[in-house]
């Protein structure tokens, strides 16, 4: 595969730089097969479905309805208020996470003793299933069983019944649980940053400051676009932790939450759908945004060049 | 699929009542030898059963077997599945699986199985607001004329009413439900007010629980729960939320109607008072039956299991010794002094899947066993669930665990159920959508606005 890469400029490609890139199409050919299967058919599936309205438990009265699913959705305006609350949590979970990623990623770098130990302890949250964590969380700050209150001196504040409160609760527990991930992909980055470099700029009289600031963040601008990358797209599709917590009551439904209970909850395949694939189009713009408008150039994480 | 049994077996082997077989793990591949168990022991396989989940096809070799998907409960209806199995004597086996916990879930996987056209589903325990719309999509098998006689005579009308759509009986009442007024007599003492009047209203309730600094426990989450409240209070009033359901998405809405504000008024007086709980707008049945045994708890508006439930939990030193004695019971509050409450009504119904193997004998027979009078009293008995017929009310053995069994019987006879529509969950999501939180219901906008928001749900023009 990497023939693809490494071929020469266009126009002038050899024999044998032709024969490796076919070899490349055709090794490459099972998993595009698999992947056309897998993400390709349900997702030209939904498409087809979203231009009808169609109710499972009334299949006869299936009708051809074009776009209208989409304006539907587009000019409604819980649709719009379920895109701002996705977007505050996106904004505000991945803007924690990585500072204190970082924070956790240098520790992490620079722990002198005990170094399985600290990693263990910091990458843990990560390895617990989201449902279960969420309702770790939910129980925490319960007023009956929960211990936040009574540490904290709040008596019976009802975190669940604001719509704030209970955003703040399902942030934290998202910054919780995803923020090792983080801190994993930036200590892969911060391993990247050639030591010499930042011995030299100490000798050159540089303060910690900033080493950080002009030496280590640059050179691992890569690492920190890709662990944005992966984070923006997984906070923008967040479900299991407001669906085992508020259940999306308290205007703190998502997007993905809003997709659930149109296609699961109320069977309505055509509408569902089409939020759906509003859905996977907003994961394809931030994607795209990324990618092209950052250069985020995934291979560079692994180090290949 | 053998396999998968024996590995539901494996994985509990603790389970109460299963002795080992000394062929171990050969036995269930073989019929004769699953014949010879006893009833204690198809308990216990009943349970690992439902453990493992399984949609199983026909393990016991010659022996056909019935899936009967059930509502968490606390062993009931896998004790009645061992029974029929037993009374049975080799012609079908019922195995129970396991549904989830709340009834908008349990839905949403019936839905998708019966939708797939699942062979493997051959009963269903159904919240009885489920029915129309299963029905009505041809997802459950009706019941004859003839086999209906010996599943409705001597049941709750109310229970009829609600399986039954377009005048065919879908599925079998199995047992009814109510709520009722449940309180604390040493506060009611204290506030000077007797709940059990004839004309005890909701004002007079909130009043009483102000005064008294209590609180009235109710279901405000945003679930069904709630839709239970807002229905009950409307129908008390005379209303209804909306009628000629046969109609579909063009059904009358009626929310927007004197009762409907009524209604509003009630739910708004008692989320902005010192008498709501804290957490009402999260409360479903268990937190709001909490605050009734809490330092501030009052009154309780909720199921029949509360009686059973309170007790469990006095013996087991979960809360207070004294509650169960101090606990009183009464009719659902009236809207307006002069006009009788209507309680909410719930329960559980059997329905028959459209598409199991067995759908046109022993899957009707299996029915006629499970939801018999005597395993409706033993329902009643084993998880303080109230039974469908009312002539049970007045067993001595229930009269004795259950003092208050007259009034769930007069009360489930005056219920009106919720509306009997293919749409309820849209229905009933419109509504919640709208009048959750509690505290921001308001008389003059909340009934007009979900009727509009209704319609437009109804018509799929607006998102849920």
């Amino acid at each position: 595969m990497t023939s693809v890469d490494t071929a020469p400029v266009r126009g002038e490609i050899s024999d044998r730089g032709r024969a490796e890139r076919r070899l490349g199409l055709l090794l490459s050919t099972p998993a595009v097969v698999v992947m056309l299967l897998v993400t390709a058919y349900p997702l030209g599936n939904a498409l087809y479905q979203s231009l009808f309205s169609y109710r499972l438990t009334a299949p006869d009265d299936r009708r051809f309805v074009g776009l209208d699913n989409y304006a539907t959705a587009l000019t409604d305006g819980l649709f719009w208020q379920t895109v701002l609350t996705t977007l505050v949590i996106t904004v505000v979970t991945v803007g924690v996470e990585l500072v204190i990623g970082f924070a956790l990623a240098m520790v992490m770098h620079r722990a002198v003793f005990g170094r399985r130990t600290v990693r263990t302890a910091i990458l843990l949250p990560y390895g617990i299933v989201t449902v279960i964590s969420a309702f770790a969380w939910k129980y925490a700050f319960d007023v009956q069983s929960g211990f936040v209150n009574s540490w904290f001196g709040l008596g019976d504040y009802a975190w669940f019944s604001d719509r704030w409160a209970a955003l703040f609760v399902i942030v934290l527990s998202e910054i919780w649980k995803t923020t090792p991930f983080v801190s994993l992909l930036l200590l892969a980055g911060l391993a990247q940053v050639p030591r010499d470099l930042g011995e030299a700029a100490t000798v050159d009289g540089a303060t910690a400051w900033q080493r950080l600031k002009r030496v280590t963040i640059p050179n691992m601008k890569a690492a920190i676009l890709v662990a944005l990358l992966f984070r923006t797209l997984d906070a923008w599709r967040i479900f299991d932790n407001v669906f085992i917590m508020t259940a999306g009551q308290e205007k703190t439904q998502v997007l993905s939450f809003l997709t659930y209970q149109q296609i699961i909850t109320r069977t309505e395949l055509g509408l569902g759908n089409a939020v759906g694939v509003l859905l996977f189009l907003s994961v394809v713009l931030i994607a795209a945004v990324f990618i092209k408008g950052f250069r985020v150039d995934l291979s560079q994480v692994r180090g290949d060049r | 699929m053998v396999e998968r049994i024996e590995q539901a077996g494996r994985a509990e082997p603790d389970v109460p009542g299963r002795a080992r077989s000394p062929r171990g793990r050969a036995t269930g591949r073989h019929g004769p030898g699953g014949r010879r168990r006893t009833g204690l022991l198809r308990a216990g396989v009943a349970l690992t059963l439902v453990a493992g989940g399984l949609t199983a096809c026909g393990g016991g070799g010659g022996t056909p077997t019935l899936n009967w998907y059930i509502n968490p409960d606390n062993g009931g209806q896998a004790t009645i599945a061992a029974s029929c199995t037993k009374a049975a004597g080799g012609k079908y086996r019922i195995k129970t699986a396991l549904l989830p916990s709340d009834a908008t879930q349990q839905r949403e996987q019936l839905i998708r199985r019966l939708a797939a056209q699942d062979s493997g589903v051959d009963l269903m325990s159904l919240d009885p607001v489920f029915v129309p719309e299963a029905a009505n999509a041809g997802f459950l098998r009706p019941f004859t004329a003839s086999e209906a006689a010996p599943l409705t005579q001597g049941v709750f009308d109310s229970a009829v009413r609600s399986s039954t759509w377009e005048g065919k009986l879908y599925a079998a009442p199995f047992w009814a439900n109510t709520q009722l007024l449940w309180y604390r007599k040493s506060v009611a003492n204290k506030a000077g007010i007797d709940p059990t009047a004839a004309d005890f209203t909701w004002d007079k309730l909130i009043d009483a629980a102000v005064r008294t600094n209590t609180t009235i426990g109710v279901q405000g989450n945003r679930y069904e729960g709630y839709v239970v409240w807002i229905n009950a209070l409307i129908a008390s009033a005379g209303g209804r939320i909306i009628s000629d359901a046969e109609q579909g998405d063009e059904a009358k809405i009626e929310i927007d109607s004197p009762a409907g504000r009524q209604a509003a008024a009630i739910i708004q007086k008692l989320a902005r008072s010192r008498a709501a709980s804290p957490t009402l707008s999260t409360d479903i049945e268990e937190p709001s039956r909490a605050t009734i045994n809490g330092p501030r708890g009052g009154f309780l508006l909720n199921w029949g299991y509360v009686w059973r439930a309170e007790q469990g939990d006095a013996e087991a030193g979960a809360i207070n010794k004294n509650i169960p004695a101090d606990l009183g019971w009464a009719r659902y509050p009236r809207v307006s002094p002069g006009q009788e409450s209507r309680p909410p009504f719930g329960g559980i119904e059997i329905g028959v899947s459209a598409y199991g193997k067995y759908r046109d004998d022993l899957a009707i027979e299996a029915v006629r066993c499970i939801t018999s009078p005597a395993n409706m009293k033993r329902y009643m008995l084993d998880e303080g669930n109230v039974a469908a017929r009312p002539a049970i009310f007045t067993d001595p053995d229930i009269l004795k665990e259950f003092p208050m069994a007259p009034l769930m019987r007069d009360s489930i006879a005056a219920a009106t159920p919720r509306p009997a529509t293919p749409y309820y969950a849209d229905v009933s999501g419109a509504i919640q959508s709208r009048w959750h939180p509690p505290a921001s219901v308001n008389p003059s906008t909340t009934p007009r606005e979900s009727a509009e928001f209704i319609r437009a749900v109804l018509r799929g023009q607006a998102l849920l």
